[in-house]
């Protein structure tokens, strides 16, 4: 901060955002209700820029049981007595400053989201972007040391990380993306809200002691674009303990299986005051928190330290008053400090004490309701935004060695390095494991006594092609639903609900408004399309490092339903002889354009994305998982990143069985074998099995020998499936060294 | 058959061998403060990160108060199972010979392995043919297994190796590619594998069944 | 009394995360180096320090992977 600039400048207000609270006060704010102001009215906690956009999104439907708004949203599963509570959250900034500590706590946090509304967490899935690993030492360090918190925190925790995607592209060189889903299940009737209620209730802050971690974090590192000496934000970065959240989670659990709590709500960015300015908010009441009963782990803080502290691992509880002993007991026995800090209100304020005097005092609709909510000035950008990369393949290279070389590439080569630092299978619900099937497949119930009858599960996918939003922010994102949708297909679910991350640049600036802008009208329709109601999300921008901003990546989870985990549907070809086809909505129409190849061949991100027929798309999703449903398919796969030929690829690699295959007659050959579109998948059966698919599904041929053998008009591509195996396995351990 | 299966601060793998254990028999959680084993017939000592494997994997948890209860009724010839963090436990409490150290590769790695069956005196492999293969996830660290070499003839010499990884398997680096060991009685064995999560085919096998058939075999026996 | 455990793997036994220091220290232009190993420090205050063996033998460290060195205040005054 310099000298002559002024505190609510520094803190990231407007000089009119300034004045609107000191209207809304009817006098000038101290120095902790100005801290506590500029959090509750940043991007990161008042949604100042996308509040308005975000509305567009369908959020209702027969299976949504809570929609956006509480700490992550759920859907029923199952018979109807079960809950699946889900959420996508981003820790971007903080990891691009802090690799492991930034990523490790970014699965801390998303957890306590699920755990808070009393779900069970089941599983994490990670979006993971980065630089290009070949030409950038930071890449490579903040991929390995980002996986490694992820894994350090999910192993620690006893949560499986079961699935996940990776991109490398240059526009993410200074400002990586690291976003975190994390799927809960809950029975319905113990869901439990985090609106305070019940004046003369007393608050409780459990979990570890506060200091001064990420003090700042939420406006400064949250809300402002990355650049120069960013090594001097280093000491915001908050620390993860997850033996702590361990003992947390499991305390929070048996406080709401014992019925003890009226409400309850995780300590996120902003800390106490964020978290207790919508507890009230949405209890409509008021607080008092003496922040000088807190346990600290230093003693002299100030108190606005101890309001906007963002130490890792605490929870916010209401108790009724004659429950406040048994509440104490329980933390006690999981050892995490229990503390009434405070009391319910009528007075529909936060006031801040310290030691009984009182320090702050705000109306809480000035904090939550009054921040001000901005338009945006969307502009199409005239030129092209985002520079071509460095050409890796030529053009004239024969088609067996482009897919080689494609699978060796970043973006599609083995994530094995990856998920094997992750354990994937604790909690024993893990039915398809990472590189197994397109869609990570988790048992409802895993005490498998009655092994005999049918064991539903949930699936779960994640994807979001930043390249493709880059060249139609529109089209990209519905891209992005579609592949979940096509995910889940393969895996004989259907999708239930959806959430979302919108990781973009500075959405002041009018073209990346118009990014952001373009792509939730996307998500909007294709979600209207499809019927996959919205159920929480949330929203990162500022993204712009030094080399200006990020590729829009809107990051999509989707969870689905499938009747019996026995049928789910795997990657891999099964047996020697099996037919394979390819099974294609009738507009399929694969095109170079923002594809794989194309950016390994040095194009730049633009060109028009093939018009996609969501309707169309939608049945062919169905039918396709209606087919694996029944069992009688081996295998099945969307076409996606790479296009046809590696997906067939990828098919041969999962299973380690060649195929002598003959591709339909296209005008580009070309395309046909790279180019990517929505609406195809690859499956393999029994003929009958895949006929009936009916007018879906193209025989290509047969499944076996050693090589991957594609012939047709313009098509001739033979690799061995052991060359593919080894180029596919070595590529990202190679690229690391 | 009553399975006793201990939470610590910090267990992760406590429900998994909980759910495994009860395909044999009953089962019930033990809290890291119990000191009451009555009606027990077999313990075992989940995966996890106990009391957040601050200090070194497995030191503090071996002080914890059901451990003194371990103690004297693995002294007594009960059946006691330790699956990776508790195998690291038991070697921690002496009731192993050996230690854990970090993998190699200094990274958490998560695995589905094979291990060989050797012949040896632990009644936790008892249902097992010598030489059987079995399909097992390990996932973990700190999964090395080491000991001085005087050490490892003595348990190799005296039927204490229960499970080794097959060649190509072994990815923490342990001495003689050592999965799991027993105590010269056999009824107390370590591995770092998870049998707990080999159940059921699937979730992606179910040789893991066999250590707990095994112990049933030795409870009914 | 404030006092310092330090604690180190045991000579021959392969300390996976001093080699991986060893041989990342080249990399940034530091040649001369050799036996890098990596352990713990333990600080604590005492009244009686002559129990912090047993301490050190019973929790601080494994004897038989590990060996331990404990510096009191005066004794690391002295040596800095």
């Amino acid at each position: 901060m310099s000298a002559t600039e002024s505190p609510h400048r520094a803190l990231g207000l407007t000089d009119f955002e300034y004045d609107l609270i000191v209207e809304k006060l009817g006098r000038d704010p101290n120095g902790v209700e100005l801290a506590i102001f500029s959090l509750m009215w940043s991007e990161h906690c008042g949604y100042k820029h996308s509040r308005k956009l975000l509305g567009q999104l369908p959020t209702e439907g027969p299976r949504v049981v809570m929609g956006p708004g509480e700490n992550a949203g759920a859907v029923s599963v199952g018979d109807g007595s079960l809950a699946c509570a889900f959420k996508v959250e981003s820790h971007n900034h903080p990891s691009a400053v802090e690799p492991f500590q930034g990523a490790a706590t970014g699965v801390g946090g998303i957890l306590r989201d699920i755990f808070a509304i009393g779900a069970r967490p089941i599983a994490v899935l990670d979006s993971l972007r980065f630089g290009e690993l070949e030409h950038s030492a930071r890449s490579r360090y903040l991929l390995e040391h980002a996986v490694a918190g992820i894994g350090h925190y999910g192993n620690s925790i006893g949560v499986p990380t079961v699935g996940g995607e990776i991109y490398f592209e240059a526009p993410y060189e200074q400002n990586c993306l690291i976003n975190v889903l994390c799927v809960g299940l809950i029975e319905q009737d113990k869901l439990i809200r985090s609106a305070a209620a019940g004046v003369g209730n007393v608050v409780v802050l459990f979990g570890a002691r506060t200091g001064r971690d990420g003090i700042g974090g939420a406006s400064v590192l949250a809300s402002a674009e990355l650049g120069e000496g960013d090594e001097s934000k280093r000491p915001t970065v908050q620390i993860g303990d997850p033996f702590e959240e361990n003992k947390v989670m499991h305390c929070s659990l048996e406080l709401l299986d014992k019925g003890l709590l009226v409400a309850l709500q995780d300590l996120g960015a902003a800390g106490l005051t964020s978290s207790a300015s919508e507890m009230a908010s949405k209890g409509e009441v008021g607080l008092d928190i003496d922040v000088r009963r807190v346990p600290l782990r230093e003693a002299d803080m100030e108190p606005f330290e101890i309001m906007i502290s963002e130490s890792q691992e605490r929870m916010l509880c209401v108790v009724e008053p004659q429950r406040l002993d048994e509440v104490l007991a329980v933390c006690e026995r999981w050892e995490v400090h229990g503390t009434a800090i405070g009391e319910v209100t009528d007075t529909r304020t936060l006031r801040v004490f310290d030691a009984g005097e009182l320090v702050g005092e705000m109306p809480v609709t000035a904090l939550v309701d009054d921040c001000p909510v901005y338009d945006l000035e969307p502009a199409e950008p005239a030129s092209q935004m985002y520079p071509a990369s460095d050409p890796v393949i030529g053009a004239g290279l024969e088609q067996g060695a482009t897919l080689l070389a494609m699978i060796g590439s970043g973006n599609l080569s083995s994530r094995r390095w990856v998920y094997e630092q992750y354990d994937q299978i604790v909690g024993s619900r893990t039915v398809r494991r990472p590189a197994q099937a397109d869609a990570a497949v988790l048992l409802l119930e895993p005490d498998a006594k009655q092994s005999e009858g049918p064991r539903p599960a949930l699936a779960i996918s994640i994807d979001g092609n930043g390249r493709r939003v880059a060249c139609d922010p529109y089209r990209g994102a519905v891209e992005a639903v579609l592949e979940c949708s096509a995910n889940l297909a393969c895996v004989g679910a259907e999708p239930l609900g959806l959430t979302n991350c919108l990781n973009f640049g500075n959405p002041e600036k009018p073209h990346i408004a118009w990014q952001l802008s373009r792509a939730v009208a996307g998500l909007a329709d294709v979600c209207r399309s499809l019927s996959v109601p919205v159920v929480g999300g949330n929203v990162s921008l500022y993204n712009e490092g030094g080399g200006g901003p990020i590729f829009p990546t809107p990051v999509v989870g989707m969870v689905g339903e499938l009747p019996d985990a026995r049928t789910a549907g795997r990657i891999g070809f099964r047996d020697e002889g099996e037919v394979v086809a390819l099974v294609a909505a009738p507009s399929w129409k694969p095109s170079l354009a923002g594809s794989e190849l194309a950016k390994l061949r040095g194009e730049a991100p633009a060109g028009a994305l093939p018009t996609v027929d969501v309707g169309e798309i939608g049945a062919l999703h169905t039918a396709v998982r209606q087919a694996v449903r029944t069992g009688s398919l081996s295998s099945a796969h969307d076409v996606a990143d790479g296009g046809l030929a590696v997906a067939l690829a990828e098919c041969c690699l999962s299973s380690g069985l060649g195929a002598r295959l003959e591709l339909p007659t296209h005008e580009d050959p070309e395309a046909l074998l790279f180019g990517e579109s929505p609406g195809a998948f690859v499956v393999s059966g029994s003929s009958r099995a895949v006929r009936d698919l009916g007018e879906y599904a193209e025989i290509l041929g047969e499944v076996g020998g050693p090589n991957l053998k594609l012939r047709g008009h313009g098509i001739d591509l033979t690799v061995r499936v052991d060359a593919l195996e080894l180029t596919h396995g070595e590529a990202l351990p190679s690229l690391l060294q | 058959m009553n399975f006793g299966v201990i939470r610590f601060p910090g267990s992760c793998d406590e429900t998994d061998a909980l759910l495994a254990a009860r395909r044999v028999g009953d089962a019930r959680l033990l809290w890291h403060t119990d000191r009451d084993l009555t009606g027990i017939d077999a313990i075992i000592i989940p995966g996890g990160f106990s009391y957040g494997d601050y200090l070194r994997v497995g030191a503090i948890a071996r002080f914890s108060p059901v451990m003194a209860e371990v103690e004297r009724f693995a002294g007594h010839g009960g059946l006691v199972l330790g699956i990776c963090n508790g195998f690291q436990v038991l070697c921690e409490a002496g009731l192993l010979p050996g230690a854990l150290l970090p993998n190699t590769s200094l990274r958490f790695t998560c695995r589905q392995v094979e291990l060989e069956v050797t012949k040896s005196r632990s009644r936790w492999t008892s249902a097992c043919e010598p030489s059987e293969l079995l399909s097992i996830p390990a996932k973990h660290q700190a999964g090395r297994y080491w000991a001085p070499d005087p050490v490892l003839d003595e348990i190799e010499e005296g039927g204490q190796v229960a499970l080794r990884y097959v060649p190509g398997n072994n990815f923490n680096g342990s001495s003689r590619d050592i999965a799991g060991v027993c105590n010269r009685a056999g009824n107390v064995m370590g591995l770092m594998p998870h049998p707990e999560h080999a159940v059921d085919e699937l979730t992606g096998s179910a040789d893991g069944l066999k250590l707990f058939e095994s112990a049933l075999a030795m409870a009914l026996a | 009394m404030k006092v310092r455990v330090l604690i180190r793997p045991k000579a021959g036994i392969l300390d996976a995360q001093g080699q991986t220091v060893e041989r990342a220290l080249p990399a940034l232009g530091f040649d001369d180096v050799r036996n890098v190993h990596v352990g713990r420090l333990v600080e604590l205050e005492v009244d009686n320090p002559a129990r912090v063996a047993e301490m050190c033998e019973r929790l601080l460290a494994n004897p038989l992977i590990e060996d331990y060195e404990i510096v009191t205040a005066a004794a690391d005054g002295a040596r800095t």
